[in-house]
C-alpha cells in the first residue's frame, strides 16, 4: 500500500505540490489527470524517492521513502517507473538494456535474467528485438521496452509519468494495450496521463490536480459523469 | 619565506629564455599559418588524387614526433652543407610542423562554408580569388579561429623540444639554473608559472571569443 | 652539396633493435593511456562535484596539464620531485609525465561528453534500484567513451609521440632512446633517425587502424 499523506514539494520558491493526500492500495490502479505544471509528474518522482520532499511523508508498505535510513536502491526495486521519455540506455541491446538491473542490482546470473527478460519482453510484445538496439527501435517499442526493463525487478508498484506524451498518435493504442494488459493482470499502478478514454476504462479511481493539490478524486463513474467540483468537469470538457 | 639562492639576474635569464621561446613561437606561427593556409585551401579545393602528395606530407608531420623531425632536420642540413644555425633550424620545422595542423584547420573552415554561398558570390561575377578574400575566407575564419588559437598555444608549448638542438629557451635555462643552484622544484615551478602566464589568458580569450561567436549564430 | 654517403644498410641491420625499442614506446604509452583515462575519469567528475577541495584539485591538475609543456611535466617528475626526495628513474618519470598530460586533455573531452548524456540516463537507472556507482559505471561511462572516442584516439597518438621526449630525461631503451644510442656509436643521425620516424610513421597509423577497428566491433548501436 502506498500513502501519501499531506505532501509538500517545492523548487525553489515554486512550490509544486501543497499538501497532497491520497492512498493506493494493493491491486489498485489510479490514474492522475490534470493540467500541465499541476504537480502530477513531481508526485510520482517522490514517490520512489528521486525526489526530496518538504513537508509530509509517503510510505510504501510501512517503509518511509524519505527517512534518511531507508535504503532507497532497495525500496525502488519494488517500484517500477517509466517516464514520459523513453530513456532507453543507448549502448545496450533490448536483452541487455532489460537484464542490466536484475543482473547488476539483484545479482542474478545471466542464464535466469535472460529468462525473466524474454518473458517479459514477449509479454510486451518484442519477443523479436532481443538483439536489436532502441536506436532501431520506433518511439512505442522503445516505451514498451522500458515498461518490460522495469517489471523485470519484479516490482510491486508501477509508476507510470506521461508515457504516451512523447509518442506519434499512431503509437499510442501499442503502449496503452500494454498498459491494459498489466491492469488487468492485478498490477498495483499509479499512471499519469492526458488519455482521458485510458483513464475512464482502466481506473478503479481517478485523482483531479489542480494547482499543486488533488481537488477531486473519485471511480471515473463519478469523475468523468457526475463531476462534483465545476473547475473538474471545465477541465474535462476542455480534454475532449 | 623561500629560502633560494635564486637572484634577479637569474631571473632576468630565464625571461631572455621566455623571449627566444616567444620569438620562435612567433615565427613559427607566422610561417606555418601562411603555409597551412595555402595549404588547406588547396586540399579544399583539389580533387583527393591531386592533393594525395601534399596529404601524405602533412601527415607524416603529423605522426612522427617532433624531436624526431628537429633532429633529422638538423642532421639533414649539416649533410646539405646549409650551414644554418640551430635557431633557424628550428624556425624551418617547426613552421612546416605548424603548416600541417594548420593546413587542416584552414581546410574545415572552408569546408564549412556551404557551397550555395560560394556558388552564389561565383554568380555575382567574383572571380575565384575574389571569393575567396570576401566571402570564403572571412566565414571561414570564424569557424577555424578557436582551433588556430589552440594550435599556436601548442606550438608555443612544443618549442620547448628546440633546446635538443641547444637553444636556450626558456625550459632549457630552467635547467641550466637548477643544475646550478640545486632548487629543481623552486625553479620548475616558477618556469612553469611562466608557460602559464604566456598559455592561460590566450586561452581564456580564445574560450570567451568562441562563446561570443556562438551567441550572435 | 651532398659530399655524403648515406648508410642505410648500416640502419637496417640495427632494425631489430629498433623494434625492441618501438615495443617499449608502445608499452609506455598505453600504460600512460590506460592510467591518464582512470585519473581523466575522476577528475572530470571532480570537476564538476560541489566539494571545493575536489574541484581546486582537480582544476589545478587540468590546467597545468593544458598549459604547460609536455615536456615540462615531463621535467617536473624527473627533477622536480626530487625536491621530495622522490627520484624517479627515467622511464617512470616519462610515464608519469605523459600519463599527467593525458589525464588532463581526456579530462575536459570526458567532462564536454558528460555534459551531453541527458540526467535522464541517470534518473532511469537509479529508479531501477541502482547505487550512483553502479549507474554512473553501468550507463552513464559507456555512453561517455563513445562520444569520447574520436579525441581518445588523437590522444593515444599524442601518447606515442610524447613518448620520444624520454630521450632529454636520458631514456635508452625506447624507440628514440635506441636510436640515440646507435647514433652516439655511428654518427650515422641522419639514417637511424629517419628509420625512427618511419617506425613512429607506422605505429601512429596502426594505432588509428586499431582504434577503428575498436569502434567498429565496440559501438554497434
Amino acid at each position: 500500500m502506498i500513502e501519501i499523506e499531506n505532501v509538500r514539494k517545492s523548487f525553489g520558491p515554486l512550490e509544486v505540490l501543497k499538501g497532497v493526500s491520497m492512498r493506493v492500495e494493493k491491486g489498485e490502479v489510479v490514474t492522475v489527470i490534470g493540467g500541465s505544471g499541476s504537480g502530477k509528474s513531481t508526485l510520482l518522482t517522490c514517490i520512489n524517492g528521486l525526489e526530496p520532499i518538504q513537508g509530509g511523508r509517503i510510505t510504501v508498505d510501512g517503509t518511509v521513502v524519505h527517512d534518511p535510513k531507508t535504503d532507497l536502491n532497495k525500496l525502488r526495486q519494488k517500484i517500477g517507473i517509466v517516464f514520459q521519455q523513453f530513456n532507453a540506455f543507448p549502448h545496450l541491446t533490448v536483452l541487455e538494456n532489460v537484464t542490466l538491473a536484475p543482473r547488476k542490482v539483484l545479482g542474478m546470473s545471466r542464464e535466469a535474467a535472460d529468462e525473466i527478460a524474454v518473458k517479459q519482453l514477449s509479454h510486451v510484445g518484442l519477443a523479436d528485438k532481443l538483439m536489436v538496439y532502441p536506436s532501431r527501435l520506433s518511439g512505442g517499442q522503445q516505451q514498451r521496452m522500458a515498461i518490460a526493463r522495469a517489471l523485470a525487478m519484479s516490482p510491486d508498484y508501477m509508476l507510470f509519468d506521461e508515457v504516451t506524451s512523447a509518442l506519434d498518435p499512431q503509437l499510442v493504442g501499442e503502449v496503452l494495450d500494454t498498459l491494459r494488459l498489466l491492469a488487468s493482470e492485478g498490477m498495483t499502478m499509479i499512471c499519469v496521463t492526458h488519455e482521458m478514454r485510458f483513464a475512464r476504462e482502466v481506473s478503479d479511481r481517478v485523482a483531479f490536480f489542480r494547482e499543486g493539490l488533488i481537488h477531486e478524486i473519485g471511480t471515473p463513474a463519478q469523475i468523468f459523469e457526475a463531476p462534483e467540483k465545476p473547475e473538474t468537469a471545465a477541465f474535462l470538457k476542455a480534454a475532449h | 619565506m623561500f629560502d633560494t639562492a635564486l637572484t634577479l639576474k637569474d631571473l632576468i635569464f630565464l625571461a631572455k629564455g621566455a623571449g627566444i621561446t616567444l620569438a620562435i613561437t612567433a615565427v613559427a606561427v607566422l610561417f606555418g599559418t601562411l603555409l597551412g593556409t595555402i595549404f588547406g585551401a588547396f586540399k579544399a579545393q583539389a580533387s583527393a588524387l591531386a592533393a594525395a602528395p601534399l596529404t601524405f606530407v602533412l601527415d607524416v608531420l603529423r605522426s612522427v614526433p617532433l624531436l624526431i623531425q628537429l633532429i633529422l632536420a638538423n642532421a639533414f642540413q649539416s649533410i646539405a652543407g646549409f650551414g644554418w644555425s640551430p635557431f633557424t633550424v628550428a624556425c624551418v620545422m617547426l613552421s612546416l610542423y605548424t603548416s600541417a595542423y594548420c593546413a587542416e584547420i584552414v581546410r574545415g573552415g572552408i569546408e564549412a562554408v556551404p557551397a550555395v554561398t560560394r556558388r552564389a558570390a561565383r554568380s555575382l561575377g567574383m572571380t575565384w580569388a575574389q571569393d575567396m578574400a570576401n566571402v570564403t575566407l572571412p566565414m571561414a575564419l570564424r569557424v577555424a579561429l578557436p582551433g588556430w588559437i589552440g594550435l599556436t598555444l601548442g606550438v608555443m608549448k612544443d618549442t620547448a623540444l628546440v633546446l635538443w638542438l641547444g637553444i636556450i629557451e626558456l625550459l632549457r635555462s630552467s635547467q641550466i639554473l637548477v643544475t646550478r643552484l640545486q632548487e629543481p622544484l623552486f625553479i620548475l615551478m616558477i618556469t612553469g608559472a611562466i608557460y602559464f602566464l604566456i598559455s592561460f589568458p590566450i586561452a581564456r580569450m580564445g574560450g570567451r571569443l568562441e562563446a561570443r561567436w556562438r551567441e550572435n549564430d | 652539396m651532398f659530399n655524403y654517403t648515406f648508410h642505410w644498410h648500416q640502419a637496417l641491420r640495427a632494425l631489430p633493435d629498433m623494434l625492441w625499442g618501438a615495443l617499449v614506446t608502445i608499452e609506455v604509452a598505453v600504460l600512460s593511456m590506460v592510467l591518464g583515462i582512470a585519473f581523466a575519469v575522476l577528475l572530470a567528475v571532480a570537476r564538476m562535484s560541489a566539494n571545493r577541495l575536489a574541484y581546486g584539485a582537480a582544476t589545478t591538475w587540468i590546467e597545468v596539464a593544458r598549459n604547460t609543456p609536455a615536456l615540462f611535466q615531463i621535467y617536473m617528475a624527473h627533477f622536480g620531485l626530487g625536491s621530495f626526495g622522490i627520484h624517479l628513474s627515467p622511464w617512470w618519470a616519462l610515464l608519469a609525465g605523459i600519463t599527467f598530460n593525458n589525464a588532463g586533455y581526456l579530462a575536459e573531452t570526458f567532462r564536454g561528453a558528460l555534459r551531453a548524456i541527458p540526467p535522464t540516463q541517470t534518473r532511469a537507472a537509479r529508479s531501477l534500484g541502482m547505487g550512483p556507482l553502479r549507474a554512473f559505471w553501468s550507463v552513464v561511462m559507456p555512453q561517455m567513451f563513445r562520444i569520447s572516442f574520436p579525441p581518445m584516439t588523437n590522444q593515444m597518438v599524442w601518447a606515442i609521440l610524447m613518448t620520444s621526449l624520454g630521450l632529454t630525461v636520458g631514456l635508452a631503451t625506447d624507440l628514440a632512446g635506441v636510436t640515440q644510442e646507435l647514433n652516439v656509436r655511428t654518427f650515422r643521425t641522419f639514417e637511424f633517425f629517419a628509420l625512427a620516424a618511419v617506425l613512429y610513421y607506422l605505429i601512429a597509423k596502426a594505432v588509428m587502424l586499431g582504434a577503428r577497428l575498436i569502434a567498429w566491433r565496440l559501438f554497434r548501436y
